[in-house]
């Protein structure tokens, strides 16, 4: 947006994160190298600078660290649930310390605006740790049946949509209840999860409880299959997804999954229309549309589409799209090469079926990987960018006639993971709420997150859920009388 | 500018009765309190730095209506006032002038004096300011008789009562009227007490209200109640004027005013502006601060980005 | 003169499919017998065809069922009970010929399982105060979890306990609002055909319940795999089935209750909650509450 009043960079220090040329595994409580050597290196998405050279973790390292897990589990599980509570207070309290650090860091591997990482990401990351760290102690009244088991060494597997975010769902809860965890973090965004594991040491965790595996998908893979490993805990594609459900297949390993979405963010014609439209926004360009939960099916209904795309039009004019680490940027890098060209191929595939794509002006910067904000119109449920996830900064804009219609059209999806309505009239919320097939439903708000709230799918958007009394679930043996399970 | 006739014609059917007016104002989409303030609040964190930030300090000082509203007004105080508005900063001459003194009517000649031969205007409040509460005929000659002595511009307060008890026709008829006294020469501004209004949804209702009856500027707040201008009720009020305009193609100014003191805050109000309704109204024409205090610090803090030292009260004129 | 001993009448078990009793489709029986090897019953041999039709029943019963009120599914659900109470004899005698029970262990079967679906109608109306509530999160929003039931469930019944095994795992199922496709106990089928009647005459609507007689193993291959089911309890499914089933299952993502190793199993326990938590979905709703505004006047 050209205007009198142009806003002058204003870049967060970046000197305030010192990341070391190179990074090891971190297995036992030390950092150490892959059995094999093997390295890999990550880049900055908005500049495509190397930022750091990574172990990467083999099978034998998995192995190295399920077992280093496994001796502690031991001594850790038997602590009073009040001395992991205090662990977990500590490793809160240190992330606070640090937000700004790790706030910079995770920018800068991942690619989201500093806006982001700072006001949502960081604080929703102490947060997490504060709240499973009280659960800890009570454990007994969470309604698992008294003296709730933990599993055992919990796998974990995280996503680079939200790296410390996702490691805190993860870790959080797995530690509260007592398990220890391996984790293997994305191999775009490795670092938070390392700089993790110098909290823990910060924090005095005991070694073994927590081990950081950095690698790619068959690091992950070899980490879901050891067999002595008793939860499995995945955040990420509804394909992988299904892989890991059959590997863990005819175990008793305990599986929770977190895949993929196409939200539908239905907006009804007594909408609150300015905040529908920051919902919308925030909905699908939050994190550049990386976001499994993100509102990238528009569903208005007819007779205020004119009205509703012209404002929708006019707010994405003033998006600012740049320097991830500039206070002022909305929209930042798309995370890798890879996740660039996959949602070029489906904006391509969207405009060759027919929808017509629509983008402010918006100039991109020459290196890095950009997308600008799209919206397509013209969509219909049989499109490919109305079914498919795109997994970025792309809004498909589709119309109904009733909330009937609405609701079959929200629900007609593989997925279930999330959904908004806008609407003043309370008991069409409550009626629509009621009848769509999601995890989670923001009414007149959208993108909001707690650790108080469970989060988590329907259908092939994965089960279990993270966050809450909810989330305990997960990480503790079933309490079933009939017999274990 | 004339501004009645246009909007009159686009919407005429709107103000035909008491019903339809009814209607329409019910009909304006609803506001969501919790989404509003966010969206206030995330604009806010817009980090304004270095050119930007000299940029927005000097427009923020021309955007000042600089204001003494009170009972112990003397003419004295308000040549002071006017002396600074017309040269707010003694010692820096690239400082801009505010926009306008604002003073209760008996004191605008004075005021005309003393910002005679500037760019300053001079904005007299008026209708029985702040309650509101007396007779038409009073608040009328209230008006006419600041106009007859030279006020450029017109702060009216609506008749909260009326609008709070459904009676919509009575303040659109009562604006309407202050409109006419107002003639050609006195621009009106009309000032919803939005702290008394209390809601969003009726925030917005009175947008519309006041720029149907033929408002040039709406405005937020006396200053003399516990709640005036907010982002958030400044933010609504930014989107009825863009709204306004695309409807009717009439351009209507907005003010908050009452609670803007530091620097930090008016560009807040700045960014508000800029990403919701843009660069139109960027300018003193059509958008003001009303406020006292907010002058100084953003001279202290344009001394600042001059010479790279703080500032300190002492090196700012105390009028 | 000796009198005839009167001749009985036997009965010809039917599936029991969307409310009605069909043969299967594919025209197959096979033999049912006791403990004993004494023929009992020629029982339908399902097809994979008639689990396609159960799901469809099954499917097309959920919107209304998972929709009911929770006190009418009590309701509803405590009528069965009392449809059993009154075919207690029927039941003690089934129960007593597929499991080799005396006649005094089958009744004692029998009572345990009248009581079990007591104890889940009472739970329709009671489940959602226990596993959701308001959530305190930081900010003006009400956040409100709830559980929901999560669709069509395949029920693979345990293969010994043929009653009492069978409406422990069928009764969380519906108690919570799922609808259910049933697959008999495969040597001991009768009970479950018979509950099926039961159901017929309780005011459960045609299709929340749907049973089907066979080898489980045909029958829980295409529900496994079928895209329109959302969950299968795999109480009766040996380890090689159950892991087999599992793997499909993975296709769609369903929900998987692995079964209980045989040896471990109490069906006479009182059961927890965790075989309803296993078919409910969490919904968490949100929305802004805020401030009723701001006002006052201080002159």
């Amino acid at each position: 947006m050209a205007s009198v009043f142009e806003y002058a960079p204003a870049p967060e220090s970046r000197s305030i994160v010192d990341i070391a040329p190179s990074y090891g595994l971190f297995i036992d409580g030390e950092f150490t190298e892959a059995a094999d050597g093997k390295v890999f290196k990550t880049v900055s998405p908005s500049t495509e600078e190397v930022l750091s050279e990574i172990a990467q973790a083999g099978e034998a390292d998995v192995d190295r660290a399920v077992k280093a897990a496994r001796k502690a589990f031991e001594k850790w599980s038997a602590l009073p649930g009040s001395e992991r509570a205090k662990y977990l207070f500590r490793i809160a309290r240190i992330i606070q310390e640090r937000s700004r650090e790790l706030a910079v860091l995770e920018t800068l591997d991942n690619g989201k605006p500093i806006k982001e990482t700072r006001d949502a990401d960081l604080p929703l990351v102490a947060a997490h740790f504060f709240y499973y760290a009280g659960w800890a102690d009570k454990l007994d009244h969470a309604g698992f049946g008294t003296s709730p088991k933990p599993l055992g060494v919990a796998g974990q597997v995280i996503p680079w949509n939200f790296p410390l975010l996702m490691l805190a769902w993860k870790i959080a809860p797995a530690l509260a209840t007592g398990n220890t965890v391996v984790l293997k973090p994305a191999e775009t965004t490795p670092l938070s999860a390392l700089f993790f594991a110098d909290i823990c040491r910060q924090a005095g965790l005991p070694k073994g409880v927590v081990n950081i595996l950095p690698g790619y998908g068959d690091t992950g893979a070899a980490l879901v299959a050891h067999p002595d490993v008793n939860k499995v805990a995945f955040t990420g594609s509804t394909a992988v997804g299904k892989e890991i459900a059959r590997t863990v297949a005819g175990t008793r390993k305990k599986l929770t999954l977190e895949l993929g979405g196409k939200g539908a963010n239905i907006v009804f014609d007594d909408a609150p229309i300015d905040q529908a439209v920051e919902g919308i926004v925030n909905g699908i360009f939050f994190n550049q549309g990386q976001v499994c939960c993100a509102g990238s099916r528009l569903l208005v209904q007819e007779s205020i589409q004119d009205e509703l795309l012209d404002s929708l039009k006019r707010r994405l004019s003033t998006l600012r799209l740049g320097d991830p680490l500039d206070k002022n940027t909305d929209i930042g890098a798309i995370n890798s090469a890879e996740q660039l060209s996959r949602i070029t191929s489906l904006v391509e595939q969207g405009t060759a079926e027919g929808a017509e794509p629509w983008s402010p002006e918006c100039e991109l910067p020459s290196s890095g990987y950009w997308f600008a904000p799209t919206l397509f119109t013209n969509v219909t449920q049989a499109h490919t960018i109305a079914r498919d996830e795109i997994f970025g900064p792309v809004l498909s804009v589709l119309t109904f006639r009733t909330p009937d219609e609405a609701v079959a059209k929200a629900n007609n999806t593989q997925y279930g993971l999330s959904a908004g309505i806008w609407s003043e009239k309370g008991s069409r919320i409550l009626a629509v709420a009621n009848r769509l097939r999601a995890g989670v439903v923001w009414s007149n708000t959208f993108n909001k997150f707690d650790p108080t709230s469970p989060f988590g799918g329907y259908k092939e958007s994965g089960f279990g859920r993270e966050g809450g009394r909810h989330g305990l679930e997960a990480y503790l043996a079933p309490s079933s009388p009939e017999g274990e399970r | 500018m004339p501004t009645t006739a246009p909007a009159a014609r686009a919407l005429a059917d709107v103000t035909a009765s008491d019903g339809t007016l009814r209607r329409f104002l019910h009909g304006l989409p609803g506001v969501d309190a919790v989404g509003l303030e966010a969206r206030a609040a995330s604009l806010g964190t817009r980090s304004i730095k270095t050119t930007a930030k000299a940029y927005a300090i000097d427009l923020a000082i021309a955007m000042v209506d600089l204001t003494t509203l009170e009972g112990a007004d003397t003419p004295g105080k308000v040549r002071a006032l006017g002396a600074k508005a017309v040269r707010p900063d003694p010692t820096d001459r690239t400082t801009p002038s505010t926009a306008a003194v604002c003073v209760y009517p008996d004191m605008v000649a004075t005021a005309k004096a003393a910002v005679a031969g500037s760019s300053v205007k001079v904005a007299s409040v008026a209708t029985a300011f702040p309650a509101g509460r007396a007779a038409i005929g009073v608040k009328l000659a209230d008006v006419r008789e600041a106009v007859a002595a030279g006020a450029d511009e017109i702060d009216m307060v609506i008749d909260r009562g009326a609008f709070l008890a459904g009676d919509y026709m009575k303040v659109y008829d009562e604006i309407t009227a202050v409109k006419e006294a107002c003639g050609t020469s006195a621009r009106l501004k009309v000032i919803f007490e939005t702290g008394e209004l209390s809601t969003y949804d009726n925030i917005r209702r009175a947008s519309w209200l006041g720029m149907l009856a033929g408002a040039d500027f709406i405005k937020t707040s006396t200053g003399k109640v516990a709640v005036n201008a907010t982002p958030a009720n400044t933010l609504l009020m930014l989107e009825a004027v863009r709204d306004f305009r695309a409807q009717t193609g009439v351009q209507v100014g907005v003010k908050p005013a009452g609670g803007i003191r530091t620097t930090k805050d008016a560009i807040k109000f700045l960014v508000l502006v800029n990403e919701t309704v843009g660069e139109d109204w960027l300018d003193n024409h059509w958008f003001r601060f009303g406020a006292s205090s907010l002058l100084n610090d953003l001279l202290m803090q344009r001394q600042k980005l001059a010479t790279g030292r703080y500032s300190g009260p002492d090196y700012v004129t105390v009028d | 003169m000796n009198a005839v001993e009167r001749l009985t009448v036997l009965k010809t078990y039917k599936l029991y499919v969307g409310g009605r009793f069909p043969r299967s489709e594919s025209g197959r029986v096979y033999e049912v017998t006791d403990s004993k090897n004494n023929w009992l019953a020629n029982a339908p041999l399902s097809s994979r065809k008639d689990a396609r039709d159960a799901v469809v029943a099954a499917r097309k019963a959920f919107g209304a069922w998972s929709g009911a009120t929770a006190y009418n599914r009590g309701q509803i659900l405590y009528r069965v009970a009392e449809m059993l109470e009154g075919r207690k004899a029927q039941f003690t005698r089934e129960v007593a010929d597929a499991e080799g029970l005396s006649k005094s262990k089958a009744a004692d079967q029998v009572d345990a399982t009248i009581d079990r679906w007591v104890w889940y109608a009472g739970w329709t109306d009671k489940i959602a105060q226990v596993i959701g509530g308001a959530n305190p999160v930081a900010g003006p929003y009400f956040n409100l979890s709830s559980p929901e039931p999560t669709g069509v469930v395949a029920v693979l019944a345990p293969q010994k306990s043929s009653f009492l095994g069978l409406v422990s795992v069928l009764a969380p199922v519906i108690a919570t609002g799922s609808t259910a496709v049933v697959v008999a106990s495969e040597h001991a089928p009768l009970p479950a055909l018979s509950l099926g009647e039961v159901l017929a005459t309780s005011d459960v609507p045609g299709g929340v319940v749907n049973i089907l007689s066979g080898r489980t193993a045909e029958i829980a291959t295409p529900l496994a795999s079928h895209q329109d089911v959302n969950a299968i309890d795999l109480a009766g499914a040996d380890e090689l089935l159950a892991k087999e089933l599992e793997i499909a299952a993975a296709d769609n993502l369903k929900r998987v209750l692995r079964p209980q190793p045989v040896d471990k199993v109490d069906w006479s326990a009182t059961p927890g909650i965790d075989r309803m938590t296993a078919f409910l979905e969490t919904k968490t709703v949100w929305h802004p509450t805020g401030s009723l505004g701001a006002s006052g006047s201080s002159y």
